[in-house]
């Protein structure tokens, strides 16, 4: 297999993981100010994603990093095309992560009120921009020789804010569905109602998602033409009905772990559709940035696949640990007993 | 102003911000590892309160270093789009293999050294913030094999329009990244032991808790000195390594105009870049600065008018810079050996003015560590990559200066509440002591 096809794997695998992980820390964020009636039901939504958010949020940052080291420019033009939309992704994961970080470490209601709005707006505005911004990334960028001629105003299109929509309410779900395995008593049954009431919206949107993506991408034609690929999407929507049936039958584990399918193949399915390109151009086939025409050396390719199939294993491994380690539920006792807990 | 002189305008506060954050993660991770590791080996529980002090302030400076971190990553791609195509083949790789090698370890470990108290043994847990501290040096090497590689590029050829990768051997064992990180890392080590000793110097002024924050005045007291000297040695070798691979910024960093045949030290110098000289230059110490260079008293210096006027560095911030930090590098260490000394002889407490210099002495290593990169990325200029890729050259071409106003305005105000934030809680926790 060329190193190129190796990394565009790769580069799918990263994007996947990280809104696997990171999603249901976004999701849980979303819901802070919804879902907890008290300060110490607040601490516990904190808590059950305080020691691995950092851990999570890390996958973004190798999915940039293997963006500008694989692909540089993709990674180049990528960053700088879309300035002001990843700026305010910026300041809101910022916000996002000084918020879990000191909501705990001060007194007062105004303290702990002010982080409450950082954690919200700080996990809605990421969901909503990763959103927008695959979805404009899979309609293609207006781009050609001479540059790019979008704006933040023409990432807002219907597609886009689709995607957005998508994106906001499936880790609205997962979210909803972690909590429900990692909360207690009255709050866990709140987060399961929260994912029962959210599902319906998103199945509508994934549906509608899914129709305009063949009007306004190209997403299909690699499907059509290796209709195998199929699998994928319809992984994907078996997972997100499966989801919905776990919840019915009281099993919260399992609709976590349907919600885990549906981000990753949801991922998987727009970047197949993508394939070969990395971001394809909406007005110049020839400027569209393929994984051939950006990608960086075969040298370089080579050692990075050596550092990622070293590294990655032992990665999954003690990350796997910590998770089992941190696997039990969190109740208000808990944190209310626990002097270093946030 | 331009979109370069916003970009890099942007990216000195930004930089500069995170690196607040960087160098006491450095240091302060070791000090409590060891801290943990000599309760576990002694069951002595002062050790444990130590632990959970420092790691309280630790974990508040963690969480904005971390946070900050992620512009870092951003702003390549953002404002440096045409130096990441350019250099991309070869520079992405050490960002990348840092976040897989180090980023994962540190931030996976942290979680469970935080919310681990009561789930892992002890002696699992006191590894989890080995590993921790493991990691953050390990992010430094390579982060600072990239930057070394903008100093001094090695280990790539010029092909298909751009730099790219042909000895990956030669870029992990360049030596300017090598010097760069041990001077780095040393110089973090030192900001550690400063704070550290500040605010123990703080608590002894008032009495409170004395046995344990003379514990850790001394245990910082000990570091510090060692670590002092570390910085010292390891600036040594990255100044004698600049001279050889970086004329340029050697000539403005000591502010010479002429080339010499065993250069002199000149303690007191007034730059005049506009007239090419020096306004004024006093007690000079004959043969030093060949001696610093080249560790030989009659080597030969370049001087600046050696350089084409548009190949050479600012003269005014990068020697000023350079001063400052040698001068503070030198204070420090007298410092340390006092305050090992005292600490030794057991007379901290009655030492009061020693006690208020090293409260006031805790911005010092700080300042000195800034000092340090303005030399390294001012003295660097105008080259983004020495002798390969202008810095005017590097810059996105599809941004606007609105756009770059706009994000250089954000930082500042948002880098500037948090850096309120972080002042306040550091304050609060340093000040309450030890429960």
């Amino acid at each position: 297999m060329e190193f190129q096809v190796i990394w565009f794997i790769l580069w799918a695998v990263l994007w996947a993981v990280y809104f696997m992980l990171d999603g249901f820390v976004l999701g849980t964020g979303m819901l802070h100010n919804f879902l907890a009636k008290s300060d110490a039901e607040k601490r516990v939504l904190i808590n059950t994603v305080g020691p691995v958010w950092d851990g999570n949020e890390v996958w973004l940052l190798t999915a940039g990093g293997a963006t500008f080291a694989a692909f540089p420019k993709t990674y180049a033009l990528m960053f700088s095309y879309l300035y002001t939309a990843l700026l305010l992704l910026l300041f809101a994961l910022i916000i996002r992560g000084v918020s879990i970080e000191f909501r705990g470490k001060g007194e007062g209601a105004g303290w702990k009120k002010g982080w409450d709005i950082g954690i919200g707006i700080g996990s809605f505005l990421p969901a909503l921009l990763f959103g927008v911004a695959f979805g404009n990334i899979f309609e293609g960028l207006a781009m050609d020789a001479s540059g790019y001629h979008g704006s933040l105003i023409s990432l807002l299109n219907i597609y886009g804010l689709i995607t957005g929509l998508l994106f906001v309410l499936l880790f609205l779900v997962h979210g909803s569905l972690y909590l429900s395995v990692k909360t207690t008593n009255d709050l866990s049954k709140r987060a399961a109602n929260a994912a029962k009431k959210i599902w319906p919206v998103l199945l509508i949107v994934a549906v509608v998602f899914l129709i305009v993506t063949a009007f306004a991408t190209r997403l299909y034609d690699n499907y059509l033409a290796s209709p195998l690929l199929l699998i994928v999407p319809i992984i994907a929507v078996s997972a997100l009905i499966g989801m919905r049936i776990f919840m019915a039958k009281e099993a919260p584990l399992l609709a976590f772990a349907s919600s885990c399918v549906t981000v990753m193949m949801v991922v998987f399915t727009g970047v197949i559709g993508l394939f070969p390109n990395l971001i394809p151009s909406s007005i110049d086939a020839a400027s569209s940035l393929t994984i051939y025409n950006s990608s960086s050396s075969t040298y370089t390719l080579k050692i990075m696949t050596v550092v990622a199939f070293i590294f990655v294993p032992i990665i999954i491994a003690y990350k796997i640990w910590v998770y089992r380690i941190f696997r039990s539920r969190v109740s208000v006792d808990d944190v209310m007993k626990d002097r270093e807990a946030y | 102003m331009d979109v370069v002189t916003l970009s890099r305008l942007q990216f000195a506060v930004t930089s500069m911000f995170h690196f607040i954050f960087v160098p006491l993660t450095l240091g302060l991770s070791i000090m409590t590892a060891y801290m943990e590791t000599r309760w576990v080996k002694t069951g002595d529980e002062v050790y444990l309160k130590m632990t959970k002090f420092w790691g309280k302030l630790f974990l508040i400076n963690f969480a904005l270093g971390v946070v900050t971190g992620i512009t870092m990553e951003f702003q390549f791609g953002m404002n440096w789009a045409e130096y990441s195509k350019y250099v991309g083949d070869i520079f992405g790789a050490p960002l990348a293999i840092e976040a897989t090698v180090a980023f994962f370890m540190e931030s996976v470990f942290i979680g469970l050294w935080i919310f681990g108290w009561n789930r892992v043994s002890k002696k699992v847990h006191a590894l989890s913030i080995w590993l921790v501290a493991f990691a953050t040096n390990l992010s430094a090497l390579w982060i600072l094999l990239a930057n070394g590689w903008m100093q001094h590029p090695v280990g790539y050829e010029l092909r298909n329009g751009r730099a790219e990768m042909v000895d990956f051997g030669a870029l992990i064992t360049n030596p300017t990244g090598w010097y760069k990180f041990f001077h780095t890392v040393t110089s973090g080590y030192v900001v550690a032991a400063f704070f550290v000793m500040g605010i123990s110097a703080y608590h002894l002024l008032r009495k409170n808790e004395v046995d344990f924050f003379k514990r850790s005045f001394r245990m910082a007291a000990v570091f510090g000195l060692v670590s002092t000297i570390l910085v010292a040695i390891g600036g040594d070798f990255s100044a004698a390594n600049m001279a050889k691979t970086q004329p340029a910024k050697f000539a403005a960093s000591e502010s010479l105009w002429e080339t010499q045949k065993g250069a002199g030290f000149n303690i007191f110098v007034i730059p005049d870049a506009e007239r090419e000289c020096n306004r004024v230059e006093g007690l000079c110490v004959p043969n030093f600065l060949s001696l610093l260079a080249f560790h030989t008293p009659d080597a030969e210096i370049k001087g600046l008018k050696d350089f084409p006027k548009e190949e050479r560095p600012p003269v005014g911030p990068t020697f000023v810079s350079f001063r400052l930090m040698f001068t503070l590098g030198f204070l420090l260490i007298l410092l340390a050996l006092l305050a090992v000394v005292y600490g030794r002889k057991d007379t901290l407490e009655s030492r009061r003015l020693f006690l208020i210099i090293m409260l006031y002495a805790i911005p010092l290593p700080y300042l000195a560590a800034q000092l340090g990169w303005i030399v390294a990325e001012v003295g660097r200029q105008p080259w983004i990559v020495n002798g390969v890729l202008k810095t005017s050259a590097a810059v996105s071409q599809s941004i606007s200066p609105a756009q770059v106003w706009v994000s250089l305005i954000g930082f500042t105000l948002l880098y500037g509440s948090l850096g309120v934030v972080d002042i306040y809680l550091l304050t609060k926790y340093a000040k309450k002591g030890p429960q």
